[in-house]
């Protein structure tokens, strides 16, 4: 039994945690969430040259070839600092995009400078407040052109390519490769719950792009790709609500009210044990996702969908508990108790929120009981 | 990452399944058939031969060091063990005390002669123990306990009660920590002793629960006399030596309790609601997907504790969630299990409703397990002070002679 990371791995995780503590404290994130800077480029610098952009990226496209596991140990630590950087978008998105369904052609071109950090990649799925139901999308493609409105997209405003979700005249979703710095693109960040993490609204105009992967399989990818990405921004969640419920307890045990520390009342110490049970179960849910990614498992869509259900209400639940917990002061824009809970429902709705992941779930449960 | 056995720990379980494939039978169906907890004559003799032949196949002490008439294999194996046992049906409940907390205790703290003439026939199976810990008083708050032992001459003479002891009506020795000294600090004045639970002064009643079964007992003491060469450790430290039984309690790697996550999903499944599956509603599907969630990260738990095991490290606190998470789940399951059912979701025939009343017996035993083995108060509580580190509750017995200690009339 070999269920926890390799000893590498935890080295790895050790070295990424000293990394950040260094270079990525709250007051690096609160810059971005204040709106000093689009997205912590020195961070982005920092991680691309200690190779982490690369990790899951093949050698042969100019990455690391660590694989999958590994990079689940740094996306524990990247989500437990909050790193204001487009990680998620470049790496778990837009270069897993590449890596499931480019061609040979589209990797070589892409995946070296998105390993390098060089490039900026991202997804657009989206199109307004609206849970993906079915419906047919209204941005279009048409011979290597697209049209619509892809809103909210992560780092949409500054990223250099994005994979877009469009319908075509046969297919309801295919996906296309863009480059964002054209005339036919319009791009104006949007507020959002958390301005940590930039984001846009793009409009295509006819602007030029290119299909990844066939057509009919768009839809497909997409969910291949969601589960893949779920696993990973699960292990942000974990390592967030992690670094959340050691601040909640860290403050219980020095506050005194009523002339002891509040911490020694059962009335907290009951909350913070249950989101403990919460965190854990995250946690296990996780290194599921981990070993299907690393070992390309059949159970990855089950494991991806549980390890997303556990780490979403594992991270709300830790950010809002600790607001609690801190009273007043969690509420005020200087402490930092809110960076963590507008991270935690910000990664809760990236991918679709918690109602389809649970569906998805149980879908996939019952798929497995009718084979 | 993976789940692989060792080459060691496959040999071992490729024994420890031919063991089960001789001696058990496979399970199969449903969980209906693993209620049966009745402890009569007939299961108590079947669970004596089990025992005797899982000792004489050398599993009946996996972890335990060879003086002791052990294997001295590292706790993996004893969890390897578990985890095959987990597919057969087998007699389970006479003998997981006894060797799980009281034998470790007397081997602990007893003499090499205890040792020598009380851990054999208790391996074999031929002899069964129980612990006389909880009272009336005080079952979470232990250390408040009033059962009495006063010196006289060689011996001690024991008065008072104790309850919920598993197999006390079957049982042929127990160990019991009681009152030596009222008139120091609660946790001070405790000393443990084992004993015959045939010695004259025993009164052993059975306790009906909820449930309708009895597994537990209340046992009154009057004027029980102990020898004091039966005292376990020094007279007054008998909450240290209880810590240490209360320590070996046996890892939670068992099987959570059903119904669980795969039984509801198959009720949901069979019957109508509203002229439709009810698994087919929209509110039905998301409890599904939590209670998978929360099941399959109790699983997932167990193997990190595993692989902390099989790696020789001593595993870590995540553990300390299992009970408390799986107890909460069994209840939910259970109740909703019955609400799927309508009107009729309070028939306890088992003829006449889904998997034969399983889900209406759990609603009236769930509430045992969110209190046996530790309150959910007092898991949150342990896992608040000794995981998270928060200081522990202001005390009001703090500090004060026991005799000095305010008591409720109850």
């Amino acid at each position: 039994m070999n269920f926890d990371f390799s000893d590498d791995e935890k080295r790895l995780k050790e070295e990424a945690h000293g990394f950040l503590n260094d270079r990525c404290p709250p007051k690096a994130v609160r810059r971005v969430l204040e709106g000093e800077l689009p997205f912590d480029r020195d961070l982005w610098r920092g991680v691309a040259e200690l190779g982490w952009t690369g990790a899951a990226i093949p050698e042969a496209y100019g990455g690391v070839g660590l694989g999958h596991v590994g990079l689940c140990a740094l996306a524990e630590e990247l989500g437990a600092a909050l790193a204001p950087i487009p990680f998620a978008s470049s790496i778990y998105l837009a270069a897993e995009a590449l890596l499931l369904a480019g061609t040979e052609a589209q990797k070589s071109r892409w995946l070296p400078k998105l390993a390098t950090g060089q490039l900026i990649g991202t997804i657009a799925v989206a199109e307004g407040a609206e849970a993906r139901s079915g419906k047919p999308l209204a941005t279009s493609a048409e011979g290597g052109r697209l049209s619509g409105t892809k809103l909210p997209v992560a780092d949409g405003a500054y990223a250099d390519i994005a994979i877009v979700a469009a319908r075509t005249a046969k297919s309801p979703l295919a996906l296309y490769v863009v480059e964002l710095n054209q005339p036919e693109i319009d791009r104006a960040p949007v507020k959002t719950i958390d301005p940590s993490r930039g984001h846009a609204r793009l409009t295509f105009r006819g602007a030029k792009a290119e299909p990844l992967g066939s057509e009919a399989d768009g839809e497909a990818i997409l969910k291949r790709l969601y589960d893949r990405a779920a696993i990973l921004v699960g292990f942000e969640q974990v390592g967030g609500a992690s670094v959340a419920l050691d601040m909640a307890c860290n403050y219980a045990r020095e506050r005194y009210a009523f002339g002891r520390p509040i911490g020694s009342q059962q009335a907290v110490k009951h909350k913070l044990a249950d989101v403990y049970c919460a965190v854990e179960l995250a946690r296990s849910n996780a290194y599921w996702g981990a070993w299907a990614l690393g070992a390309d498992a059949p159970e990855l869509p089950l494991a991806a969908a549980t390890a997303r259900v556990a780490g979403s209400r594992a991270f709300y639940v830790a950010s809002k508990e600790n607001i609690q917990v801190h009273g007043g002061m969690g509420f005020t824009w200087e402490g930092d108790c809110h960076l963590y809970y507008r991270r935690a429902k910000h990664l809760a709705l990236m991918l679709g929120a918690a109602p389809e992941w649970k569906e998805k779930l149980v879908n996939e449960i019952e798929r497995r009981n009718a084979a | 990452m993976d789940f692989n056995d060792s080459p060691e720990e496959a040999a071992f379980r490729a024994e420890a399944r031919a063991f089960f494939e001789k001696n058990a039978t496979r399970k199969s169906g449903h969980a209906a058939a693993q209620r049966s907890r009745a402890d009569d004559a007939a299961n108590l003799a079947a669970a004596k031969d089990f025992q005797r032949r899982k000792a004489e196949a050398g599993f009946a002490a996996i972890t335990w060091p060879k003086a002791f008439g052990g294997r001295g294999l590292p706790p993996i194996m004893q969890v390897i063990f578990n985890q095959e046992q987990a597919s057969f049906e087998v007699p389970r409940g006479f003998f997981e005390i006894g060797l799980g907390m009281c034998i470790p205790t007397l081997m602990k703290h007893g003499t090499p002669e205890h040792a020598k003439r009380y851990v054999p026939p208790a391996v074999r199976g031929d002899e069964i123990w129980c612990q006389l810990f909880s009272e009336p008083v005080g079952g979470s708050d232990l250390a408040g306990l009033i059962t009495r032992a006063v010196r006289d001459g060689d011996d001690w003479v024991i008065n008072g009660q104790k309850i919920w002891t598993s197999g006390a009506h079957y049982c042929d020795f127990g160990i019991i920590v009681v009152r030596t000294d009222p008139n120091v600090a609660k946790h001070e004045g405790l000393t443990m002793f084992f004993l015959d639970m045939k010695s004259p002064g025993i009164e052993v009643r059975r306790i009906k629960q909820v449930s309708g079964t009895s597994n537990f007992n209340e046992v009154f003491f009057t004027d029980v006399r102990v020898p004091d060469s039966q005292r376990l450790g020094a007279v007054g430290e008998g909450w240290k030596v209880s810590l240490t039984t209360l320590m070996n309690e046996r890892l939670a790697v068992g099987e959570a309790p059903a119904p669980d996550f795969d039984d509801i999903f198959h009720l949901a499944r069979e019957v109508t609601v509203e002229g439709k599956p009810a698994i087919a509603d929209r509110a039905m599907r998301e409890k599904l997907a939590d209670w998978y969630v929360e099941t399959q990260g109790l699983k997932l738990t167990k193997f990190r504790t595993m692989t902390a095991l099989s790696r020789s490290q001593t595993p870590g606190p995540e553990a300390s969630i299992t009970k408390l998470v799986s107890a909460t789940k069994l209840q939910e399951i259970a109740s909703t299990g019955m609400d799927l059912l309508g009107e009729g979701g309070s028939l306890m025939e088992e003829s006449e409703v889904p998997a034969a009343a399983l889900f209406q017996q759990a609603l009236l035993y769930s509430p045992g397990l969110r209190i046996a083995g530790g309150t959910d108060e007092i898991l949150r509580n342990i896992i608040a002070e000794r995981v998270l580190g928060l200081p522990a509750d202001m005390r009001a017995d703090k500090e004060l002679p026991f005799n000095k200690i305010p008591r409720g009339k109850r």
